[in-house]
C-alpha cells in the first residue's frame, strides 16, 4: 500500500536511479549522482555524503561491480541507519496512558490523532481525545468532527482556554469514565517561539503531575515535505518536551521523507508511523525496509 | 558566541588570505562556489536549481575586478547576492486592475497555510482600501469552513459559505456573484489543500478557475518545504497556471530556499511572506531580504520595519530602532529587553530576525532561562548610571554588584562580556544599508 502510493510519482526519480545503477562501470560521476539522488530525497548534504562514502567503502571492500549489487548495498547502508526501535511505551499495561502530539503548524497533528484513535480502538483500547489546541480558529470543531467519526469522546473547553487546564480535564474525564488512552491534540507551533514552547512545557507538566510517568509517549508530527528544517524541529521539540518518536505525514505526496535519516541518527528518535492520506485508515506503522524500498525501487 | 555561521562567515575564511588580489580568478571563485553550493543546499534550494545558479555566478564572477572598497569575499558575496535577488525577482504586487470584484484564488498542499493566509490577505488589502469578501470552498477538511468563518468574524470581514455539501466550484461561483451584488472589490477564495499529483483534485481547481476567472491564482507554500518544492510548484503551475507565490511560516528558522526553487521553475513572482500566526502577519515580499536570509546573513531590515509598524509599545520600539542604528545600546536597554522577553519572547524573535537566531539556538532553553534570571538580578543591583555606562564597571563595582545580587563576580563578568558582544553585533548590523547590506559583515 505504501509502495503503491509512494510509487505514483516516483517515475522521474526512478528514471534517474536506473540511469545511475544502470551504468556499466562505476566512475567518479556515479558517486556524484548517487549523492545527488540522496540530496533530492531530502537526506541533506551531510547525510548524503556520509551514505555515499559508506557505500563506496562497501563497494571496494566487497568488490561489487554490478548495478544490482550497488543498489542492494545502498539499501543496506540506508537500513543500517534506521535501527529497530524499542517497543511502544503504550503497550505496557496501565490504567491510563497519555500521548502528547506536537508539531509545527499544519503538519497533520489533528488528522493523525483521529487516525491513531481509530487504530488503537480497533486494537481494543479505549481512546479519548483532549482538544488542547485552543488557539487556532475552529481547531476544536475540527477535532470534534473527527471524534464523532471515530466514535471517541473529545474533551474540550472554550477557544482561548488554557491548554493545560483542558489536558487536566481530559485526564479526569478519562479516569472517571474508564478510558485508557488519552491523545492530547496541541496547537501547531514553530519550535523557535519561546513563549509557545513554554506553553507546551506546561501541558507536559500537567500530564506528568497527574498521571504516573506521563506523558508515556510524545510524538512529533512532521510534514513529509519538510526539508532540512526538520532536524531543527525535532531537536527543539525533543529538548523542550522530550519527544519520544516521530510520525511523518503526507508521504502520499511526491516527497520522499529523507530527512528522517539525520533525525534518527542525530537525535536517536524512532519513526513510529507514517501518514499516507487524509482518510482514517491512512496511517501505517513505520517499517524501515518498506521505507527504504519505497525510496529506491 | 558564534553568530554568523552562514555563508558570509565561511567565505570570510576562504578569502582571508586574498585581500590584495586584483581580479577574481577561477580557483578563488570555485572555492567560494563550493561553499555557496553547500549553503544553498542546506537552505533546501533544489539540487538542479543550485547547479544552474552556481553556473551563472561563476560566469559572472570569474575575472571580475575586485572593487577598491571591497575584499574578494565581499565581492563574491555581492555577486551571489545580486544573482540571488535577480533569481528571486521583483517584489510582487497583486494585479488588481480590470473589473471588480477582483478574484484571488489560493491554492496549495494540505497544511501550507491557505486559510490563515486568506484572512491575512483580506486584512492587508482592506487596509489599502479594498472591500474584501472571503469564500469558503474547502469542503473537505473537517471544520475548514468554520475556521474561515471564525477568522472573518474576528476581523469583521464577510465570508460566503454553503456548508460542506455543495460542490466547491459552485460555492466559488456563488461567492463571486455575491461579491458582485454586495459591491465587494475583492473576492478571496480559500480552496482545500491538495497534492499536485492528485488528478481529480487538480481538475477541481481547474474547474473553479474556469468558473470564476481569477485575476490571481496564488500558490501558498510552506517555507520549510524541501527538495519537492520544484515538483509542487511545477505541478500547480502546469495544471492550474499560477500568477504568484506566497511563502508561509517564514517566522521559523527555515532558510526558505524553496522560494528560489519555486520561483525558478515557475517564473512567477513571490508576492507575500507569512510572518506570524496573527492576522497582520503578512509582509510584502522583498527579494533582497529573502536573499540575505537564504545566505544566512540575517534580516535587519525586516526588524527595523517591524519595529516601525509595531503597534504595541511603539515608542519603545522606535527608541530601540534608533539605538540599533546608532549602536548606543546600553545595559539599561538590555535589561528592558529581558523584561519584555519574559512577556513576549520578543528578544528571541528580534534576535531571530536579526539573523542572530543561531546564537540563541545553541543555548539550552532551561539554561537560558536560568541565565536570564541571573542577568536580571545582576542588572537590578546596578545603579542606573552603571547601566547607562557599563564602561565604568571596575573590579570593586563588580564585586559590590555580585554581592548585592547574590551572584558571583564571574557571573557579572559574563554578563558584561555577553552584553559587549551584543553591542558589537548591533554596531555591525547598523552599518548594513541596502543595496550593499552585507557591508561590514565581512573582512
Ligand atoms: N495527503 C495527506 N494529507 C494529510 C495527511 N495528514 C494530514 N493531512 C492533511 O493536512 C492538513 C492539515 O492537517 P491537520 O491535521 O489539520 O494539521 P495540524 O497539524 O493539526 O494543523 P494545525 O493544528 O493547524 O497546526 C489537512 O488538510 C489534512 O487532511 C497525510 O498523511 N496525507
Ligand atoms: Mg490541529
Amino acid at each position: 500500500m505504501l509502495r503503491e502510493s509512494l510509487s505514483r510519482t516516483r517515475q522521474a526519480f526512478i528514471g534517474k536511479l536506473t540511469a545511475v545503477f544502470g551504468a556499466s562501470e562505476l566512475t567518479d560521476d556515479t558517486w556524484d549522482e548517487v549523492e545527488a539522488l540522496l540530496i533530492q530525497a531530502d537526506l541533506g548534504v551531510e547525510t548524503a555524503l556520509e551514505v555515499t562514502q559508506t557505500l563506496r567503502r562497501k563497494v571496494s571492500s566487497e568488490g561489487l561491480t554490478t548495478r544490482v549489487q550497488l543498489k542492494t548495498a545502498l539499501k543496506e547502508t540506508l537500513l543500517e541507519m534506521l535501527p529497530e526501535p524499542s517497543p511502544l511505551a503504550l503497550d505496557e499495561p496501565r490504567q491510563l496512558s497519555v500521548v502528547l502530539v506536537v508539531g509545527t503548524n499544519g503538519s497533520g497533528k489533528t488528522t493523525t490523532i483521529a487516525k491513531l484513535a481509530r487504530r488503537f480502538a480497533d486494537q481494543g483500547r479505549r481512546p479519548i481525545l483532549a482538544a488542547a489546541d485552543t488557539f487556532r480558529a475552529a481547531a476544536i470543531d475540527q477535532l470534534k468532527v473527527w471524534g464523532e467519526r471515530v466514535n471517541v469522546p473529545v474533551i474540550a473547553a472554550q477557544p482561548g482556554a488554557d491548554p493545560g487546564a483542558v489536558t487536566y480535564d481530559a485526564i479526569r474525564a478519562a479516569r472517571a469514565r474508564g478510558y485508557d488512552l488519552l491523545f492530547v491534540d496541541t496547537a501547531g507551533r514553530l519550535h523557535t517561539k519561546y513563549n509557545l514552547m513554554e506553553e507546551l512545557k506546561k501541558v507536559h507538566h500537567v500530564a506528568a503531575k497527574n498521571v504516573h510517568e506521563a506523558p508515556h509517549e510524545v510524538w512529533l508530527v512532521l510534514d513529509g515535505i519538510t526539508g532540512q528544517n526538520a532536524l531543527q524541529q525535532a531537536k527543539h521539540f525533543k529538548a523542550d518536551v522530550g519527544v519520544t518518536g516521530v510520525i511523518v505525514t503526507k508521504l502520499d505526496s511526491s516527497a520522499r521523507g529523507g530527512m528522517i535519516f539525520s533525525i534518527t541518527r542525530d537525535l536517536d528518535l524512532p519513526v513510529r508511523y507514517i501518514g499516507i492520506g487524509e482518510g482514517l485508515d491512512d496511517l501505517i506503522p513505520f517499517s524501515a525496509p518498506d521505507f527504504v524500498a519505497a525510496l529506491l525501487d | 558566541m558564534p553568530v554568523f555561521e552562514g555563508l558570509s562567515g565561511r567565505l570570510q575564511d576562504i578569502f582571508k588570505d586574498l585581500r590584495k588580489r586584483g581580479k577574481l580568478n577561477e580557483a578563488d571563485v570555485d572555492n567560494a562556489l563550493r561553499e555557496i553550493r553547500l549553503a544553498l543546499l542546506e537552505a533546501d534550494v533544489h539540487y538542479s536549481v543550485v547547479k544552474a545558479f552556481t553556473r551563472r555566478v561563476r560566469e559572472r564572477a570569474v575575472g571580475v575586478e575586485v572593487a577598491k572598497s571591497l575584499t574578494p569575499g565581499q565581492q563574491v558575496v555581492k555577486i551571489v547576492h545580486e544573482e540571488l535577488i535577480r533569481t528571486l525577482g521583483h517584489s510582487g504586487q497583486l494585479d488588481l486592475r480590470g473589473n471588480t470584484p477582483h478574484v484571488v484564488m489560493l491554492v496549495g498542499l494540505q497544511g501550507s497555510g491557505k486559510t490563515t493566509t486568506a484572512a491575512k490577505l483580506a486584512l492587508h488589502l482592506r487596509k489599502q482600501g479594498q472591500i474584501p469578501l472571503m469564500v469558503a470552498a474547502d469542503t473537505y477538511r473537517p471544520a475548514a469552513v468554520d475556521q474561515l468563518v471564525a477568522l472573518g468574524k474576528q476581523l469583521n470581514i464577510p465570508v460566503h459559505e454553503e456548508g460542506v455539501d455543495r460542490a466547491p466550484t459552485d460555492i466559488a461561483y456563488n461567492g463571486v456573484e455575491k461579491g458582485k451584488r454586495e459591491n465587494a472589490s475583492l473576492v478571496i477564495i480559500d480552496t482545500a489543500g491538495r497534492l499536485q499529483i492528485d488528478p481529480d483534485m487538480m481538475d477541481e481547481l481547474v474547474s473553479i478557475r474556469d468558473r470564476v476567472s481569477p485575476a490571481e491564482i496564488l500558490l501558498v507554500a510552506d517555507a520549510m518545504t524541501g527538495q519537492e518544492a520544484v515538483n509542487i510548484a511545477e505541478g500547480f503551475n502546469n495544471q492550474v497556471g499560477l500568477t504568484g507565490l506566497i511563502l508561509t511560516k517564514i517566522d521559523g528558522d527555515a532558510r526558505g530556499g524553496a522560494a528560489i526553487s519555486m520561483r525558478e521553475v515557475t517564473g512567477v513572482p513571490i508576492k507575500f511572506l507569512g510572518t506570524s500566526e496573527k492576522a497582520d502577519g503578512l509582509e510584502v515580499f522583498h527579494p533582497d531580504r529573502l536573499s540575505s536570509r537564504i545566505l544566512g546573513m540575517g534580516d535587519v531590515l525586516s526588524l527595523i520595519e517591524r519595529a516601525e509598524t509595531l503597534e504595541i509599545e511603539e515608542e519603545e520600539a522606535l527608541a530601540m530602532q534608533q539605538k540599533m542604528r546608532t549602536a548606543s545600546f546600553t545595559l539599561e536597554d538590555f535589561r528592558k529587553q529581558l523584561k519584555q522577553m519574559k512577556k513576549l519572547g520578543s528578544l528571541n524573535q528580534i534576535l531571530e530576525m536579526a539573523g542572530l537566531g543561531q546564537a540563541v539556538d545553541q543555548i539550552e532553553p532551561e539554561a537560558l532561562d536560568r541565565q536570564l534570571k541571573v542577568f536580571e538580578a545582576i542588572m537590578n543591583s546596578m545603579t542606573p548610571h552603571e547601566r547607562e555606562r557599563p564602561r565604568i564597571l571596575n573590579a570593586s563595582r563588580r564585586k559590590r554588584i555580585a554581592a548585592g545580587s547574590g551572584t558571583s563576580v564571574q557571573d557579572v563578568n559574563q554578563l558584561i562580556k555577553q552584553f559587549q558582544t551584543a553591542q558589537r553585533m548591533m554596531k555591525k548590523l547598523s552599518k548594513q544599508k541596502l543595496p550593499a547590506n552585507f557591508r561590514g559583515l565581512l573582512g
